[in-house]
């Protein structure tokens, strides 16, 4: 739905924009594309890495690893795992409910959610091109050790 | 050129190399990670090639000034509200983010409200906040909200402090030479 309605508000812009200005709008083409292609290669190999890591996870071992009495192990693994990969949200949501379901705890999962989010170890060389290593790592990390704050808040609260 | 793209398209090949043993070796987990890869494809396909193409559109038609006046080092409170919501109101993955954020640089928006758009970017998107509600349920999706909106802020804040004055030239410098 959204997904549709971006794609026509960029085709009415982009319509638009070609009546006003034919020269100006092929170069904002291009450069969409030449942005687009230098993280291409990046991105297909992302993707192709993250499909095969949770392909060799499997859900029940996973639930097992992240149970409320889990303690540290399961926060590390929790937050190792978010951190690392990178799975679109209509995923991502529909599996930590799934794990939840099977005796995963809140906290472990809030950490999931959050690392998954806001961490990104795969796509480190992308950021890495934009912001250079240092501030990458400073923002990954910073990123990592908030993720503990908000999932410590929300299993006190929501337990 | 030639040789020089392809290089780069070398680790992916690689990748792919990996996961094509996988599914000679073993059916169910190789199909199960190119099925995964195939809804990681789908999320991609389904905002990334528009916001792109949106992304051009604003370098050439909207002019520095503008944007200054609106998310530059005057901006104040303003600044950080219209960083916030344009983060927030974004889909896709966060490597989406990144590309936005150096058109961004590259036309003055200040340092601390391009860290507040990838992070509004990274957690609170509106889209996928109905989602979490949904999966998650409305107390959970709230809680993390209210958590995420002062952390974003204050990470900001504290990253824009440390990154020195000579790095965030040189980080400037790199965000328009990666989007002219």
């Amino acid at each position: 739905m959204y997904s549709v309605g971006l794609y026509i508000a960029t085709a009415v812009l982009l319509v638009v924009s070609f009546a006003a200005n034919r020269k100006k709008t092929v170069s904002a083409i291009r450069k969409a594309w030449k942005s687009f292609e230098r993280i291409l290669p990046e991105l297909m190999a992302i993707m192709l890495f993250v499909g095969l890591l949770i392909a060799l996870l499997d859900p029940e071992t996973i639930s097992s690893l992240l149970g409320e009495s889990s303690g540290l192990s399961g926060l590390l693994i929790a937050s190792i795992v978010g951190s690392i990969t990178l799975i679109p949200g209509f995923v991502a949501f529909p599996t930590a409910a799934m794990l939840l379901n099977s005796g995963a705890g809140i906290t472990q999962i809030a950490l999931f959610i959050s690392t998954l989010m806001m961490v990104g170890v795969v796509t480190f060389p992308v950021e890495r091109k934009y912001f250079g290593t240092r501030l990458t790592l400073t923002r990954n990390s910073m990123a990592f050790a908030f993720s503990f704050l908000v999932a410590g808040i929300m299993g006190l609260v929501l337990k | 050129m030639k040789k020089l793209a392809s290089s780069r398209y070398l680790f992916p090949l690689i990748v792919a190399a990996v996961v094509a043993v996988f599914l000679l070796l073993d059916n169910q987990i190789g199909l199960k990670a190119l099925t995964i890869t195939g809804s990681s494809f789908l999320e991609m396909l389904s905002v990334i090639p528009p916001i792109f193409i949106l992304l051009g559109l604003l370098d050439v038609w909207i002019p520095r000034e503008k944007i200054i006046k609106h998310l530059g080092e005057e901006s104040g409170l303003k600044g950080i509200i219209l960083s916030f919501t344009l983060g927030a109101a974004a889909a896709g993955p966060l490597y989406g983010a990144f590309p936005i954020a150096a058109v961004f640089m590259k036309k003055g928006v200040k340092f601390s409200n391009v860290l507040i758009f990838i992070g509004a970017w990274s957690t609170t998107k509106i889209p996928m906040f109905m989602f979490e509600m949904a999966s998650l349920g409305i107390g959970f999706a709230l809680l993390r909200l209210a958590i995420n909106i002062p952390g974003i802020l204050i990470m900001a804040l504290i990253l824009e402090h440390i990154t020195g004055r000579e790095l965030k030239q040189i980080i400037y410098e790199q965000a328009t030479k990666l989007s002219e």
